[in-house]
């Protein structure tokens, strides 16, 4: 691959200035070449490259970062914290207005994700804010994108305002805002249409339904992905119209995301959201410290631990602890770890997440099909009570049964049941090794090729 | 004669091949003033071809998206050849700089910008990740072949993302052809096999293919895709004989990923890279011709049906210094008044 992560390519740096018990200014000169190379190529706008590289760089040559103990890591806070600076420091929060009902625009490039943010939005604040969201249909041009925003608001079951196409988005916004009164609808989300930064006659129409009733929040939609040319682009809708947040869509793509780092600096607007999926459930709060972890490889344990509070039975979690330690692991364990693993998201997702995760050797690309998990239930439910409990018993006869039952070859029911044994061999191991805090070089085995 | 002149002069006298010589002017508007305007500045400030105006030269194609490796080898080239021709002043280098622009383009094999038709049917897969445009695109590409004559057919292989099918459906209407759907939620596969089979029976030239979009990142969403793929080349040998990724010009580094891992599942044979009308820079293109030798077939320089526009590289480049030729031709006319 020509690229590497970002986080990457600064953990490389990192480590060497870690080990050193000194730090001179050329160290640091070094790194900050190797900060801006990595920044660069992760699309961060240069402009925000050089500020930050020039930052970092005074604070690290400051005395009291020279004369510390640990200079090395002394940098590292640094970086750290000037990117989670960069990114927006505290975590901000959505505004909500007194007076009913609150209005909240979408606006941003064609393609950026608009709709789908407007849908995932909207349950989001019914879940966690109990509010009771309104969807408008404004983009009267982009073909089929009514339809759209109907079908995410079916699927939600949240009620969408349309007026078809013929109608001004104007005075569709200027309708929907008077049916949320009447109704008792205490969130309108204007959903408007895609449209370019220096395209006169649309910004103009933005500024037209902003000027019905100031909305309290004004969402520009950013795809992760995007260029150098991100920080045009929020700086044009900023001056056009007065943006108050930003949500970035797409980040579960494989995006170093730069554009997260550079939109917050010139348009000092907050990134409020992040989307992560497709699915309507898949936008997140956005944390600035979080990110700026996971940038540097350093895991983002607080949203891991956050969703496996959600999703995980703690009960459940101790029992199986015990397992590990006696070594009483059965595949009907398994099973379950499975289908919990599952509704916390994306394997993959989740891997990235562990702290030192794209360290392991192998994990940096494995990448996790799901159908995969698919074919390694299969063949467990082919098993029979006996042979789940005590898999020593499982011979070529067996295998034979359980391969046919479950529509895979003997060659995956093999592999599965190696993987197993070497699971538990590694679990028992785990268990051991938090008690006496030894430095032993931690290994996953199996668990890279497990759902390759 | 300098090199805009060359060019200027190639595209003269040819009124069709002026006419979209217009359109990449007007489409690359924002992207020139970005972009010229910048090295014009830089020729303005650094009189004397240097290290600084090296490296100041280096940021403006950084900022263009062109990417951290591109740019390095250009600026090794540029350093080169500057010596050589033993270039001082920094008026002179403009020149230079488009030259080896157009240079990176024609390297390797020859372009190839048109669409390479089948004896029969012809069948072609538009893939990308999400939001990049490709339901335009086909509408926009439905449009121009419809106009060269031929039949076209559209199968709305997005049934994942809400109102895709009827987005696709709009086009075939306002374009006038038949779009093959089933159900949202159905399989894509399924949806190619009953589009190649009432395409075959219906004798038409052109059969595009929607597909969702997918971040390349998503194991089982590229497999889907491989799926496709394979479905459409068991039903006719050969097919699909164009595979188009359709690529976002705002996109930046991530661009050269997406069209890496494209290529490795589907064959790429050609880009389209849409929404060249919006963005300032549009570097990549250059990237991604350079180091994946994939051609950029087309490119989409507005809303319009009609905005569809094979990539030419020479055009794309005098459409990025186009105003630094007027420049040179003002001068020169002074210099002949005088």
């Amino acid at each position: 691959m020509a690229f590497e992560g970002l986080s990457e390519r600064l953990q490389g740096t990192m480590t060497k200035i870690k080990g050193k018990g000194k730090v001179s200014e050329a160290d640091v000169k070094d790194m900050m070449r190797e900060v801006r190379f990595a920044l660069i190529e992760a699309d961060v706008n240069l402009k925000v490259v050089k500020e930050f590289v020039k930052k970092v760089s005074e604070r690290a040559a400051g005395s009291d970062v020279m004369d510390s103990l640990t200079p090395g890591q002394q940098v590292v806070k640094i970086v750290k914290d000037e990117l989670t600076e960069l990114m927006g420091g505290e975590q901000s929060k959505i505004e909500f207005s007194t007076k009913q009902p609150t209005v909240i625009m979408m606006v941003g490039l064609q393609g950026a994700g608009k709709t789908t943010t407007t849908g995932k939005l909207a349950g989001l604040l019914r879940k966690k804010h109990n509010r009771k969201p309104l969807l408008v249909a404004a983009d009267v041009y982009r073909p089929a994108a009514v339809q759209q925003l109907e079908t995410v608001g079916k699927q939600l079951t949240i009620p969408v305002f349309s007026k078809g196409t013929d109608i001004s988005p104007v005075e569709i916004a200027r309708q929907a805002i008077e049916h949320a009164k009447a109704e008792h609808l205490d969130t309108v989300i204007i959903d408007t249409a895609g449209r370019l930064h220096i395209d006169d006659t649309l910004m103009q129409e933005l500024k037209d339904i902003r000027a019905l009733k100031e909305p309290d929040e004004i969402f520009l939609v950013v795809d992760a992905m995007t260029g150098q040319d991100a920080v045009n682009v929020a700086q044009s809708f900023d001056e056009a119209i007065g943006i108050t947040g930003v949500v970035l869509t797409k980040l579960d793509g494989d995006t170093r995301g730069g554009a997260a780092l550079s939109i917050r600096t010139v348009t000092q607007k907050p990134i409020k959201f992040i989307g992560m999926g497709e699915k309507l459930d898949a936008l997140d709060v956005f944390h600035p410290e979080r990110m700026a972890s996971r940038i540097l490889g350093m895991g983002d344990m607080l949203s891991l631990i956050e969703k496996a509070q959600t999703n995980v039975d703690e009960e459940k979690a101790k029992q199986l602890e015990e397992k590990f330690r006696t070594s009483s692991f059965t595949f009907d364990d398994f099973l379950e770890q499975l289908a919990q693993v599952k509704q916390m998201g994306p394997l993959d997702e989740i891997l990235k997440m562990l702290p030192g995760a794209n360290k392991i050797k192998g994990l940096e690309n494995a990448k996790v099909d799901e159908s995969q998990m698919g074919r390694v239930e299969a063949i467990i439910y082919s098993m029979t009570k006996q042979e789940k409990t005590t898999p020593e018993i499982i011979n070529a006869n067996r295998k034979k049964r359980i391969a046919r039952g479950s529509g895979t070859s003997i060659q995956d029911v093999n592999r599965l049941l190696k993987q197993f044994e070497d699971m538990k061999k590694m679990m028992k191991q785990m268990s051991g090794m938090s008690s006496k805090k030894g430095k032993k070089k931690m290994s996953m085995p199996g668990l890279d090729s497990l759902f390759k | 004669m300098s090199f805009f002149k060359k060019l200027k002069d190639k595209f003269a006298g040819n009124a069709e091949q002026e006419q979209s010589t217009e359109k990449y002017k007007e489409g690359l508007e924002k992207t020139r003033t970005g972009f010229t305007s910048r090295i014009n500045d830089l020729v303005a400030k650094y009189r004397k071809v240097d290290e600084d105006f090296f490296e100041e030269l280096e940021e403006v194609l950084l900022q263009a998206d062109v990417g951290f490796e591109t740019v390095l080898e250009l600026m090794d080239e540029l350093r080169y050849e500057v010596q050589r021709k033993n270039v001082r002043d920094t008026s002179n280098v403009q020149s230079v700089i488009s030259e080896k622009l157009v240079e990176i383009y024609q390297a390797g094999e020859p372009e190839l910008n048109e669409i390479k038709f089948a004896d029969g049917l012809t069948v072609i897969l538009m893939v990308g990740v999400n939001g990049v445009g490709k339901t335009t695109t086909i509408g926009k590409l439905a449009h121009r072949l419809k106009n060269e004559g031929k039949s076209v057919m559209l199968a709305a292989g997005d049934t994942f993302r809400a109102g895709a099918i009827e987005q696709l459906d709009v086009w075939g209407q306002r374009v006038g052809v038949d779009v093959i759907k089933q159900a949202a939620g159905s399989d894509p596969a399924a949806v190619m096999y009953d589009a190649v089979r009432s395409a075959k029976s219906r004798g038409v030239d052109v059969l595009i293919c929607d597909t969702a979009g997918r971040l390349q990142n998503k194991v089982n969403l590229m497999n889907e895709l491989e799926k496709v793929h394979r479905v459409l080349g068991r039903e006719i040998p050969g097919a699909p004989h164009e595979v188009l990724l359709a690529l976002d010009a705002t996109t930046g580094q991530n661009a050269m990923i997406q069209a890496q891992t494209f290529k490795e599942v589907t064959e790429v044979t050609g880009i389209v890279l849409t929404k060249l009308d919006g963005t300032a820079k549009g570097g990549i293109v250059l990237a991604i011709r350079n180091k994946l030798n994939i051609p950029v077939k087309f490119v989409g320089l507005g809303e319009k049906m009609d905005d569809l526009q094979p990539f030419d590289p020479q055009k794309y480049v005098y459409g990025l210094f186009a105003e630094g030729l007027d420049k040179e031709e003002e001068m020169e006319e002074d210099a002949a008044d005088k």
